[in-house]
């Protein structure tokens, strides 16, 4: 069982020299990056270049794909989630994940949420949890009346809020967002970043994008990987620090060349 | 249109493609044509034989039975057992009384007896479909010359007294009841030993079991046992259900049965034997249905922290049904078709009364068809067409309900 600190850590997750297989192909190799409370961390760099590999790795999701294993450590509110006393599901329940394409069940909007909450044993008034956490998702007004329609009728953007919500709904610590807009239109894609900013002010976010606007407008810190060493190269990060400083002033030479869009 | 200039390198080959393209369309369509030919032979084939002219002559005059004035069809089931008794000779008396007592007998099952045994009427010449209605007065015309005693009538041997009526030996009061309820108890067994154990196995298979050679090993078998010969799961079926575990299918040990004519030849042995034979088919479509709910699902389950139980039960399971569905109609209808496991486990080819309870001995529609051809009379060529079609009507009637409930299943969102 994990247990929570007390004394609220600056750093909610944490790698240590984290290195992910699939069965003998090192696909992420030597990460370590902090992340910190109540910010978002995007995630950016070129394709196959094992973004969402390591976002899996922070929820042990990617335990799901045969074949994989990682080496080294990911520290949760300074508990190692792969530690063997530690159960995947408890750690996948406090660390929520978005996917790229929008996943909700095929089951009502209400549904959706609410046997997310009874899995885990919910309690409480289950209408008013629907509607707080499709208020927080931004989507209560437009679903309100109908809330017993599949989840599958809403548009693109609205079911990747749905899941947004479903993901919020049980109150998890970190949300981990895997492309989460990139099956979206621009319109839809900038509520998900002004969704974003309303839900950094209770949880910790983590996400993975393609697109270097979007972690330039919403992220605050960002890690750049890139596929690295000679032979079979494996993903790495090669900077790690403030967006800001990532987007104007990087240090790395590959960064600069990448987010001013010279590379290659 | 105007031809595209010739660019060095590419033949301007638009037509022979296009001429290749039709021949395979041709090909393809004939082999649909020839498919639909045969099913189409194959129906007139059963309803030629199914229906026609029969000419039959009684061998004893049932005006003849009558008793202190009361006609045959009047009289008690008593009165009718006395007339056996008198006519009958105490052997066959006695064999008829063994194989199920007169006291059990309803009185519509003793009146069927006399009629089988004392009246007989007989079957002299049986007409098919086609030449019935095209040489209608030829036909009356040979009766009358060949056999002056006989009577002429269309008759459909498809009735429902047909589909009521037990098994006898005579073929103009011969039915299918007794077939019928043999296949549905057998049905019965065989969905429930092999629905829940198969999608079971599948779901263990696909959700649980690690990749490792064992699992392979066990996987590469299941497949080659689809393809088995049935026959094989009957001598199987022989050996465990009938005999090892006699005391059991036999209903010995729960003391239900007459324990001395009691052996392992029953219905549920039947219907476990072929759950066995439909088990691999079960087991390898759910696989394959469970294997096509997205992936996408099961993250999105994964994701909110449930377990695996909680993802295979409300996501996977009814995400799966419909196919799992499908997958186990395909397999029943193979099962109600199964005739040779049947004979060695034991399916009786003659007895009139109904398969009562899971000890009960039994025949089933397929070994009553298979036992009706191959025997040389005419007669019985038509009573084997219009068991065929109650088969398909039967086989028709049970698919088309798994395919509602299917239908069902895919309606919840």
């Amino acid at each position: 069982m994990m247990t929570n600190n007390n004394s609220e850590p600056k750093y909610v997750i944490e790698t240590q020299d984290l290195e992910i297989y699939y069965g003998d192909f090192k696909a992420v190799t030597n990460v370590n990056m902090k992340i910190e409370h109540n910010k978002i961390t995007a995630i950016i760099g070129p394709s196959g270049c094992g973004k969402s590999t390591l976002l899996r790795a922070f929820n042990r999701m990617n335990e799901l794909y045969a074949g994989t294993s990682i080496k080294g450590n990911v520290i949760f509110n300074g508990q190692d989630i792969y530690a063997k006393e530690v159960d995947p599901v408890e750690v996948r329940y406090r660390i929520g994940m978005v996917f790229q394409k929008p996943n909700p069940f095929p089951k009502s909007i209400y549904e959706n949420i609410a046997w997310t909450a009874r899995i885990h044993g919910y309690k409480g008034n289950m209408d008013e949890l629907v509607e707080s956490s499709l208020q927080q998702a931004a989507l209560w007004d437009e679903v309100k009346d109908k809330l017993h329609q599949s989840g599958l009728s809403l548009s693109g953007g609205q079911q990747q809020r749905l899941c947004i919500a479903r993901a919020i709904s049980i109150k998890p610590e970190v949300i981990l967002m895997d492309e989460p807009a990139s099956a979206l239109d621009p319109i839809a894609t900038l509520k998900i970043e002004e969704l974003m900013q309303e839900l950094k002010k209770n949880y910790t976010i983590t996400i993975v994008t393609h697109n270097m606007q979007q972690a330039a407008r919403a992220s605050d810190y960002t890690a750049m990987m890139m596929l690295s060493g000679e032979g079979e190269r494996s993903g790495t990060v090669i900077e790690f620090d403030e967006t800001k400083k990532i987007f104007t002033r990087p240090s790395d030479k590959r960064t600069e060349d990448y987010v001013t869009g010279r590379f290659g | 249109m105007k031809e595209k200039a010739v660019v060095q390198g590419f033949a301007n080959n638009l037509d022979w493609r296009n001429r290749k393209g039709v021949f395979w369309h041709v090909i393809f369509q004939a082999s649909t044509i020839v498919g639909i030919i045969t099913l189409i032979t194959l129906i007139f084939n059963v309803i030629d034989s199914a229906f026609g002219y029969v000419a039959y002559e009684a061998r004893v005059d049932p005006d003849t039975l009558t008793m202190n004035g009361i006609p045959l069809e009047e009289q008690s089931k008593e009165q009718l057992v006395e007339l056996l008794q008198s006519t009958l000779s105490s052997g066959a008396y006695n064999k008829l009384n063994n194989e199920k007592s007169f006291e059990d007998r309803s009185r519509e099952e003793v009146f069927q007896v006399i009629v089988e045994r004392i009246i007989r009427p007989k079957v002299v010449r049986v007409w098919d479909l086609w030449p019935s209605l095209t040489q209608a007065d030829e036909i009356r015309a040979t009766v009358a010359q060949d056999f002056p005693k006989a009577e002429l009538d269309f008759v459909s041997w498809l009735t429902r007294d047909f589909v009521t009526r037990p098994q006898t030996s005579e073929p103009l009061t011969a039915g299918v009841r007794t077939a019928i309820l043999g296949s549905l108890w057998t049905i019965f067994f065989t969905i429930l030993l092999a629905f829940p154990i198969g999608v079971g196995a599948a779901i263990y298979l696909e959700e649980y079991a690690s990749d490792n050679w064992l699992n392979r090993v066990i996987q590469t078998n299941i497949n080659n046992l689809a393809g088995v010969p049935s026959i094989v799961y009957g001598i199987l079926g022989l050996a465990i259900f009938v005999r090892t575990l006699e005391p059991l299918t036999s209903g010995k040990l729960f003391g239900l049965v007459d324990l001395t004519t009691a052996n392992g030849r029953t219905v549920l042995s039947a219907g476990l034997t072929l759950g066995l034979l439909v088990l691999p088919i079960i087991i390898i479509n759910a696989q394959e249905a469970i294997r096509a709910v997205p992936r996408s699902l099961r993250n999105a389950s994964y994701g909110v922290g449930a377990t695996k139980w909680q993802t295979v039960w409300s996501h996977i399971l009814p995400n799966a049904m419909p196919g799992i569905l499908t997958g186990t109609i395909l397999a029943i209808s193979r099962a109600i078709g199964e005739t040779a496991p049947l004979v060695v486990v034991g399916a009786s080819t003659a007895i009139s009364f109904d398969p009562s309870s899971p000890f009960s001995k039994f025949t089933t529609l397929p070994i009553q068809i298979y036992q009706w051809t191959a025997r040389p009379q005419a007669e019985f060529q038509s009573l084997a067409a219009a068991a065929i079609l109650v088969l398909l009507i039967l086989l028709l009637s049970l698919n088309a309900s798994a395919v509602l409930l299917r239908n069902r299943f895919s309606r919840r969102f």
